[in-house]
């Protein structure tokens, strides 16, 4: 939508830990500047998601809830 | 610079070169199904978020890292506490409302329609993403626990003094 992802996850079922896990795995999988587009169904990975972000050094590009579905971009930056 | 960067792609963004190691050191004293519950979220979530992690298991806490089905115990008294304190992940209760196993089948259904992650899956996340599992060697030798009886990634023995180096380079320090 705002950004050509360059994989996209499924997030959507999860409960906490394991959309910070997958990002985590997930960010391995790409090279530096490209960007994960995930789809949660979580309400707790609206402040998730900018903390893993944070602690990881990773760039969240945007982040969005349409109804009960939390969309988000995030960028590697290293 | 203290850059641990265990994890590809996932690093310190605002490492002090004074601060000590981006780690998180936990004491994992409890058996419990839902105090090692938050003990291995908290690992792996920290793991995830680029942390390097290590859980030291004293006391009720080797239940966590007991292979499921094994009975430790050499004398009379280690066999009958490991008979009265049933240890493996598939086998800790709650630390309240288990009311004789009950409330283990009642929150592991629960959690599964929920989808929250299984202890199990929890554990190999934390295999997975290298939390270090250490067992206390005093609780090893008092409680009769034989290496046999540890799942495979848990370190040696080790004891307190080794926690306390692992904890005084930290950055958080829990006890659970």
């Amino acid at each position: 939508m705002s950004e050509n992802a360059d994989i996209v996850l499924d997030l959507k079922g999860l409960l906490c830990p394991m959309p910070i896990v997958k990002m985590a795995k997930a960010i391995k999988g790409i090279e530096i500047g490209q960007v994960i587009e995930a789809e949660a169904s979580d309400p707790g990975v609206m402040a998730d998601i900018p903390a893993w972000c944070k602690s990881t050094g990773n760039e969240l590009v945007k982040m969005e809830k349409v109804e009960k579905t939390i969309k988000f971009w995030v960028r590697r930056v290293k | 610079m203290v850059d641990v960067n265990l994890y590809e792609g996932v690093s310190v963004a605002n490492s002090n070169p004074n601060a000590t190691k981006n780690k998180i050191s936990m004491v994992v004293l409890s058996g419990d199904m839902d105090k090692v519950m938050a003990a291995f979220l908290i690992g792996t979530g920290a793991a995830a978020s680029g942390m390097e992690v290590t859980m030291f298991f004293t006391f009720w806490g080797f239940k966590a890292i007991q292979k499921n089905g094994t009975k430790p115990g050499t004398t009379m008294m280690g066999k009958m506490l490991a008979m009265m304190n049933r240890g493996g992940l598939d086998a800790i209760g709650p630390s309240r409302l288990n009311m004789g196993g009950m409330g283990r089948w009642m929150f592991k259904k629960m959690m599964d329609e929920k989808g929250a992650a299984s202890l199990e899956e929890l554990y190999q996340i934390a295999v997975e993403l290298d939390v270090k599992m250490m067992p206390c060697d005093m609780t090893m030798q008092m409680m009769e626990y034989g290496m046999e009886t540890m799942r495979d990634n848990v370190t040696d023995p080790v004891g307190v003094a080794a926690f306390i180096q692992e904890a005084a380079e930290s950055k958080i320090t829990l006890f659970i």
